[in-house]
């Protein structure tokens, strides 16, 4: 066991963090508390990062990484987990560098790796999820966009639903169904595709907190041969494997809220005295320190395990479902410290904290839903983790 | 960061449970909790032949110089087995205490006969208020000549009736801070002017009531320093913590694997129950509970082992897995169905002795009260 950084990887955190601390700037900040997503600001980051080879440090040198072990990937990851707290769940360029990229580089043709990894690398595209269907959401097998092959295309029609980032990303992650006469899980191929292609119309939904996501249609939209990643129906197994690596959540967004909220009680009063020192309101905040000190581990471990090379499964799972829900109830909590002042929004009169509570408060829904549901994780847990039969 | 067992600890652990599986039957723990002595002295021998009583001493006291981290892991394959021996009393509370802060002679002393299995030590700690602070030391130990007599007495003391020795935490000051004026002194168990009462508790464990009645002690049997037993104490009841709760998520991640395996046997509607989500879901929080307990303490033994500040990760520790454990018991008991609460099953061992665990060296409160002010709260 260890449970510390090396001095190397200690330096290299101090680093990223010092150039964060100059280039997570205002308008950066801004762009992810809309909900809008990547706007000027966010790409000007992403390239940035990208120049110093910061945004996939673990990817081989030759596809734009320094060819260093995940942990850096991790360290990154941290470090704008905790100065993006608004962009909740996924940091800067996670779908591309971690969902998408590792699957590319394992099972995409040399193509395909040289095509997009080093773009991705480089902070210049970013993908977007494209799994979830009107019917085909925690039973992703049932996945009914059709992709046909015609000569050297694929045409695909159908619709895609909650694809957030669509409207920003240049490429679409995109799962079809090839096989329509196998079974479901092995009739389904990955492909990336040029979000800009004829015949793809992206239209905007919005989440209860502000943030904008998509319904996607595809109306014959021609997909060249060579954008298949891997084998022909085989994508179920890509699409797991890549959901896998999705939750890697880390703990930093809760850390941040937690530190705001610590402060905010200690400069508080009520009676006279700091809301810190109410026993009530201490119980809650020392409830969440622990958690959050356990939630850490459960991050750590998941690191660790991508870092050896070994594409975690239950160990994710339980990551997810602790993390998330421990969102929820740092955000329960907030409220319940802040009162009606929780509820106001950041530009109300009297709001608190940014209205951070408040915001963090609806986006805390979501996470126990996107990404497998917290019942998935715990079926995953169940079966995978302890070998319960079907 | 390194998330696996060397494979030094592996062995350990792997030996333990080939170990224990043979000699620490259930029947074993359950004719413990009816007998008087409460230990198995077979067991405690055999453990001591293999070198498990000696394991962190150094070698010139007969041990064999692992780490605390080594320690853990086989205490947490203890735990896993419930093995009715006076371990973490004896080499934790007692050995490590006087391997800390012993006068060479007080080591050449005691150290070598613990580590062969002659010696069963306790520590008297906690009185009537049981409070695991400075402030819940308060029997006196008053100078009369070149003696101290000790009056007064401790609550929940595991296995004072069959210790040889009993470390005992007196006060020696009345004024100033309270963890200034704390003297420890290393009494004789055996004495006629100590008595003892086994205190009947759920888990059936020997926790007693020992009252010292003008036990006279020599200077030289002060353990540490006069006044200065706190600092000494800080440290061992860090360890200890620890060390309960590597007993601990040993007990509850057994728990769990009889859990499982009864929810894949029992059959019902024609199905395994194992394979309704109903059953899934909790064995699932079972292992988030599990998961997050174990890593919490080796965090905390980890940085133990490496003198790392770890006040925080400890009482997180203690905390975490001692609710955890509790859930991981009431779900396990849930899914037992009846057979879990008969005497014969094993399940009803564990959520009893979870219960006593939960609170032996610092309840959830008192380890939230110890996170609080780390955070200044």
């Amino acid at each position: 066991m260890d449970f510390e950084l090396t001095e190397e990887q200690n330096r290299f955190k101090r680093e990223v963090s010092e150039f964060l601390d100059k280039e997570v700037t205002e308008g950066v900040i801004e762009e992810s508390e809309s909900g809008l997503g990547y706007g000027p600001h966010s790409w000007g980051l992403m390239r940035k990062l990208g120049a110093k080879r910061w945004l996939a440090p673990s990817y081989p040198e030759e596809y734009g990484g320094l060819g260093l072990s995940y942990i850096y990937r991790y360290i990154v990851h941290e470090e704008l987990d905790y100065r993006n707290a608004l962009l909740v769940i996924r940091g800067l360029g996670m779908i591309g560098v971690d969902m998408a990229g590792p699957i590319i580089l394992r099972y995409g043709s040399e193509e395909l790796r040289r095509e997009f990894l080093p773009r991705i690398a480089r902070g210049e595209i970013d993908l977007a999820l494209g799994y979830t269907e009107p019917d085909a959401g925690s039973d992703l097998s049932r996945i009914a966009m059709r992709a046909v092959e015609e000569g050297d295309d694929f045409i695909i029609t159908g619709q895609k639903t909650f694809n957030t980032g669509c409207h920003f990303a240049q490429y679409h992650w995109l799962a079809a169904r090839t096989g329509p006469d196998a079974p479901a899980h092995q009739g389904i191929s990955m492909f990336v595709v040029d979000l800009k292609t004829p015949g793809i119309t992206i239209s905007p939904l919005w989440e209860m907190a502000d943030k904008r996501t998509n319904e996607v249609f595809y109306d014959e939209v021609r997909v060249p041969q060579r954008n298949l990643v891997g084998q022909k129906n085989q994508g179920w197994y890509y699409m797991v494997r890549a959901l896998d690596l999705e939750r890697m959540i880390s703990t930093r967004h809760i850390e941040r809220l937690f530190e705001e909220l610590i402060a905010y009680t200690k400069t508080t009063l009520k009676n006279g005295v700091p809301l810190s020192k109410d026993p009530c309101v201490r119980q809650k905040l020392v409830d969440i320190a622990i958690e959050i000190n356990v939630a850490r581990n459960l991050v750590r471990r998941v690191a660790w395990l991508q870092d050896k090379g070994i594409i975690p499964t239950y160990e994710s799972a339980i990551l997810k479902v602790f993390v998330t829900e421990l969102y929820q109830r740092i955000a329960k909590v907030g409220l319940e410290i802040l009162g009606p002042y929780g509820l106001l929004r950041k530009d109300s009169k009297y709001s608190v904290l940014k209205g951070m509570v408040e915001h963090h408060f609806r986006a805390s829904f979501a996470p126990t839903i996107g990404g497998g549901s917290s019942e998935i994780m715990r079926n995953i847990i169940a079966l995978r983790g302890l070998g319960l039969p079907r | 960061m390194e998330f696996s067992f060397t494979e030094e600890q592996k062995l350990i652990k792997d030996a333990a449970r080939d170990f224990l599986e043979k000699e620490c039957p259930s029947d074993l723990v359950r004719e413990m909790e009816e007998d008087d002595k409460g230990y198995s002295l077979e067991l405690w021998r055999k453990m001591a032949e293999l070198g498990w009583l000696g394991l962190i001493f150094p070698a010139k006291y007969g041990g064999s110089e692992g780490d605390f981290f080594d320690l853990v892991v086989l205490l947490e394959e203890m735990g896993r087995y419930l093995a009715p021996v006076p371990f973490l009393p004896t080499i934790i509370l007692g050995g490590l205490s006087i391997q800390s802060a012993g006068t060479e002679k007080q080591k050449q002393e005691f150290l070598p006969k613990i580590a062969n299995g002659e010696l069963i030590l306790t520590m008297a700690l906690t009185e009537l208020d049981l409070n695991y602070d400075a402030a819940g030391i308060n029997i006196q130990a008053i100078r009369e000549g070149d003696r101290f007599v000790i009056n007064g007495t401790k609550l929940f003391v595991p296995y004072a009736h069959v210790a040889d020795y009993i470390i005992c935490a007196t006060r020696t000051q009345n004024s100033g801070k309270k963890e200034d004026g704390i003297t420890l002194f290393i009494v004789e168990g055996k004495n006629p002017e100590i008595s003892f009462t086994i205190l009947r508790t759920t888990a059936c464990d020997k926790q007693c009531e020992v009252v010292f009645n003008r036990v006279k002690v020599k200077e030289e049997r002060i353990l540490g320093k006069y006044h200065e037993g706190w600092t000494i104490l800080k440290n061992i009841l860090e360890q200890a913590t620890i060390a309960q709760s590597a007993l601990m998520i040993g007990g509850a991640e057994k728990v769990l694997e009889m859990t499982v395996a009864h929810a894949k046997n029992r059959v019902q509607f024609g199905r395994p129950i194992g394979s309704f989500q109903a059953i899934q879901h909790k064995c699932a929080n079972m292992l988030v509970d599990l998961d997050g307990a174990k890593l919490a303490t080796y965090e905390a033994a980890w940085k133990l082992a490496h003198g790392r500040p770890c006040t925080l990760e400890v009482s997180v520790a203690k905390a975490w897995v001692n609710q955890a454990y509790q859930r991981v018991c009431a779900n396990g008991h849930q899914i037992h169905g009846g057979s879990g609460v008969m005497k014969d099953y094993d399940m009803q061992l564990y959520s009893r002795q979870a219960k006593a665990a939960e609170f032996f060296l610092g309840d959830t409160d008192f380890h939230r009260e110890i996170v609080a002010r780390q955070f200044d709260l």
